[in-house]
């Protein structure tokens, strides 16, 4: 446990020396690592602690950009504001989508989080005087006090340490245990006196709030917000990243989106066929690394005592 | 009385799997249900905690009706159950299982940044002595024997501290040596804990040992209820019951 | 910034050309009349891909996001064939019977080698690989045909057009909107009739039950995803001369398809059929009247469903 702590406090320090090295491009790449790692953590949240299949989390992490990019820009409120006001809408929303798709299980729980999160994405479509439609949204600037992709690295690490902190405070509380039961077994939960849809709903509203802080900073990030991150195959980019990195470990989901973006912008530099080899990487890992990459590690090393 | 059931009737598709039941349970007692494959034994079961929506009739518990309550509410009430096949959480240990059920017991399913890792480890632990658990706390519980989940089952139950326990074919598969010792272990539980039993059971040997009272149940109606050298005495039950059961 | 993020387009392309045009001749009631014609021609392409979708589903449990992409592949084909045997007469018609063919054989490849072997694992996993098909089959797509826009012209003896109420209207739809209702007929006869279609309507049901009962379920599988997938294939392969044979039609055509079976029932066959009359009306007749917001009451449609009835209008209800 107390070794584990040292890991994490280790890697932290490496990544905030990553601007030392002088590279734009670490930088760029770490800042979005950072924030889709959080996407998915927060999305595993539902996938591998609850055993809810979310098929639109990408809806959340699109208002969370779409309310801090409008607030900011429409309304001119100040980011310090706007950005907690974009978790805030996030788990709001996720509290009023999130009461109707518990009441459904498995496959039907899955096509009704693909739908709703579908309307969220026409509406930013269509919606031309509000969203941009098509056009979305630009010039989102970043605030003074961030004013430089180093400082709106660190102002990132910052927010995704603290939030995957109190992210992993949650799955290793008591509430985070009922989760897991949960995902085993909800009928024998109903049974231990749990009622299994409120903590479906609870599990449900905290992904979405982080899933919209995740995507607030994404916005400002890329000075812009688009409808295309709210469409379903976002939202099954992160599920793809989630399992890549391993869905039955807190951390797995940070590495798959560390690989999964890297390799993009990698092979993006001498092919624009990244669909194709993105496919086949999910098709081969689904026959041969179910467990994900953090899984295929884990099943190869001896266990260290019982640390979680 | 611990446990009413009045008039209480469900049907499927049309067709009737319990059919205006009535019975009690005192406090306290060991009772049983027996019945063929198919009586509505385990249906009845799924209408008392709540499982099942019943069509008609009411359910009293410790003096509150519990009729149209969602099951968690009824397991809170303090009326466990255990289920006829296996129903644990498999990828879980065996001590996280115990222990999930004793910190919602405890109230603390709902506190968000405790680590949980040694919460009630005290209590979790002599829940499994109890079960005869304790060498096997560390080991995932979908990798145990049948026998050992069977006990698992109980421990999970048990750790709800139920003032009463519905079980469902406690002894399911189990050989007769092991059905002898799990139906020791939860009489002697029974008695400690003062706990009111309602078991459903096949091996009737066992039934006529242990139960106080026996209810009979065939096609989904109760035909007849007492204790067991009553119900052993009863024409109708022999003809339709034991007479059936011969013959298969 | 996404690895699909172009789909989208296409769908956006055809509704705002749509719009202009519909709102200018609005006040015209046989315009109406056509406009429901044109809506029950693409209901028709809807049903035949869906049908397929939901055949899969309700036998295999398997939500097959790759139904798309095998549409679309029926319609390269098609186009493929085509320019290969314009000299042959009823050219069009042998296209459309080898595409399809083709189509259903890629769909036996992908279930004896691949989906086979997921059936035992959590449904995330063969949602996910059906998703790698989308993604491997696109690209597949542009690697052979590159991003070029296709069109297929219509075969020799549908190329006019019929007179209704003033209104010129297509006779290739005409065929379409007739073709529907015959596919439903046969597909309806061979599940109700045939010992094949018994075996089927069981295995939606209860499958370990028909493996006791020694039907070769195996086997059972493979015959439905193939007979899915030619419905997929050739629904693609019908509807390329009616419709641009681009990149991304997979996409778009996926979702509409799932919108189909969500509202008619997931496995139900004449549900299928009545969601697909739905959504045709509302897309047709819902942008005369909210032009902007046919998108979002489509889907609004669906959740609705979801939410009141999660096993579709004409679905069997789960055991709750």
């Amino acid at each position: 446990m107390a070794r584990q702590n040292w890991v994490l406090i280790a890697v932290i320090v490496l990544v905030g020396l990553i601007p030392a090295s002088g590279s734009r491009f670490y930088v760029f790449l770490a800042t979005d690592i950072l924030i889709f790692g959080l996407f998915a953590v927060s999305l595993n949240l539902l996938l591998g602690y609850t055993g809810l299949v979310s098929f639109g989390q990408a809806a959340f992490f699109g208002i969370g950009a779409y309310t801090c990019a409008l607030l900011k820009k429409k309304a001119g409120i100040t980011f310090a504001l706007a950005f907690p006001a974009a978790g805030l809408l996030g788990a709001a929303a996720a509290l009023i989508i999130g009461m109707f798709c518990v009441r459904l299980t498995k496959i039907y729980f899955a096509m009704l989080t693909l739908a709703f999160s579908q309307i969220i994405w026409a509406i930013a479509f269509k919606w031309n005087s509000l969203t941009g439609g098509d056009n979305g949204i630009i010039g989102i600037n970043f605030p003074q006090y961030l004013d430089s992709k180093t400082r709106y690295f660190y102002f990132t690490l910052t927010i995704v340490t603290l939030s995957l902190f109190i992210l992993r405070k949650i799955v290793n509380s008591p509430f985070g245990r009922i989760l897991t039961t949960i995902r085993e077994n909800p009928e024998r939960t109903e049974f231990i006196g749990i009622n299994v849809k409120l903590y479906q709903l609870l599990a449900f509203i905290i992904a979405g709030f982080f899933s919209a802080v995740a995507g607030a900073i994404f916005g400002v990030f890329n000075h812009s917000v688009f409808p295309d991150i709210l469409f379903w195959s976002a939202s099954a980019e992160v599920l793809i990243m989630t399992l890549l990195g391993g869905m039955y470990s807190f951390f797995g989901p940070v590495v798959g989106a560390a690989v999964l973006l890297y390799l993009r912008m990698q092979v993006a530099s001498y092919t624009e066929y990244w669909p194709l080899i993105l496919g086949t990487m999910l098709a081969l890992l689904l026959f041969f690394f179910p467990g994900g990459i953090v899984g295929f590690i884990q099943a190869r090393t001896p266990k260290t005592a019982n640390s979680k | 009385m611990i446990l009413q059931v009045e008039n209480v009737q469900k049907s499927f598709d049309g067709f009737i799997a319990v059919k205006d039941v009535s019975f009690s349970v005192a406090k306290g007692e060991l009772c049983s249900i027996i019945g063929p494959n198919g009586a509505g034994k385990t249906t009845i079961f799924n209408l008392i905690t709540g499982h099942l929506p019943l069509d008609k009739g009411r359910v009293i518990f410790n003096g509150i009706d519990i009729t149209r309550r969602p099951a968690h509410k009824i397991c809170r009430l303090g009326l466990g159950r255990s289920f006829q096949r296996i129903n644990i959480f498999p990828k879980l240990t065996v001590f996280e299982n115990v222990q999930a059920a004793v910190l919602t017991h405890r109230g603390q399913s709902l506190n968000f940044f405790t680590s949980v890792q040694s919460l009630f480890r005290r209590e979790t632990e002599e829940l499994l002595a109890m079960v005869g658990l304790q060498d096997q706390r560390q080991a995932v519980s979908g990798s145990l024997s049948y026998g050992f989940q069977k006990q698992l089952e109980l421990g999970i139950a048990l750790a709800c501290e139920p003032a009463m326990l519905l079980l469902d074919e406690p002894t399911a598969g189990m050989s007769a040596r092991e059905t002898n010792a799990t139906i020791e272990l939860i009489a002697s539980i029974a008695r400690d804990r003062d706990l009111t039993l309602l078991f459903t059971e096949h091996d009737m040997a066992v039934v006529f040992s242990i139960a106080e009272r026996i209810l009979v149940l065939h096609q989904g109606q109760l035909i007849a209820g007492g204790s067991p050298d009553e119900v052993r005495a009863n024409p109708v039950v022999q003809d339709i019951y034991f007479g059936k059961a011969r013959c298969s | 910034m996404f690895a699909t993020g172009t789909s989208p387009c296409a769908s956006r392309k055809g509704a705002t050309a749509r719009e202009g045009f519909v709102l200018m001749s609005l006040p015209d009631p046989s315009f109406l009349i056509i406009q429901a014609l044109n809506g029950l021609t693409n209901a028709m392409f809807l049903f035949l891909i869906a049908s397929g979708l939901s055949i899969i589903f309700g036998v295999l449990g398997v939500l097959n996001f790759a139904h798309g992409s095998l549409y679309m592949l029926g319609a390269y084909l098609t186009h493929q064939c085509v320019s290969f045997f314009v000299d042959v007469p009823g050219y069009f018609w042998w296209a459309v019977i080898l595409a399809s063919l083709a189509v259903a054989l890629l769909g036996g490849v992908i279930e004896r080698l691949f989906l086979r072997r997921l059936y035992h694992r959590e449904e995330l996993y063969q949602l996910l690989f059906t998703y790698a098909l989308v993604l491997i089959l696109s690209d597949l797509a542009k690697l052979i045909w590159g991003t070029d826009q296709f069109s297929v012209s219509r075969p020799a003896i549908l190329k006019g057009a019929v007179e209704i109420f003033g209104q010129y209207f297509p006779k290739y739809n005409v065929v379409i909107i007739f073709l529907g209702p015959c596919i439903a007929f046969l597909f309806w006869f061979i599940m109700l009739r045939t010992r094949w279609g018994r075996m089927i309507r069981a295995a939606a049901l209860d499958r370990e039950t028909l493996g006791a009962l020694g039907v070769n379920v195996n086997l059972l599988f493979t015959v439905v995803f193939v007979s899915g997938s030619w419905l997929a294939g050739l629904g693609g392969a019908l509807v390329s001369p009616v419709s641009a044979i681009v990149p991304g039609m997979d996409v778009e055509i996926i979702i509409n398809a799932f919108i189909v079976v969500v509202i008619g029932g997931l496995g139900s066959f004449w549900g299928t059929f009545l969601g697909a009359l739905i959504v045709g009306q509302v897309y047709s007749l819902g942008i005369l009247v909210l032009p902007r917001l046919s998108m979002v009451f489509i889907y609004v449609l669906m959740v609705l469903v979801l939410i009141i009835r999660p096993w579709g209008l004409l679905g069997r209800s789960l055991q709750r």
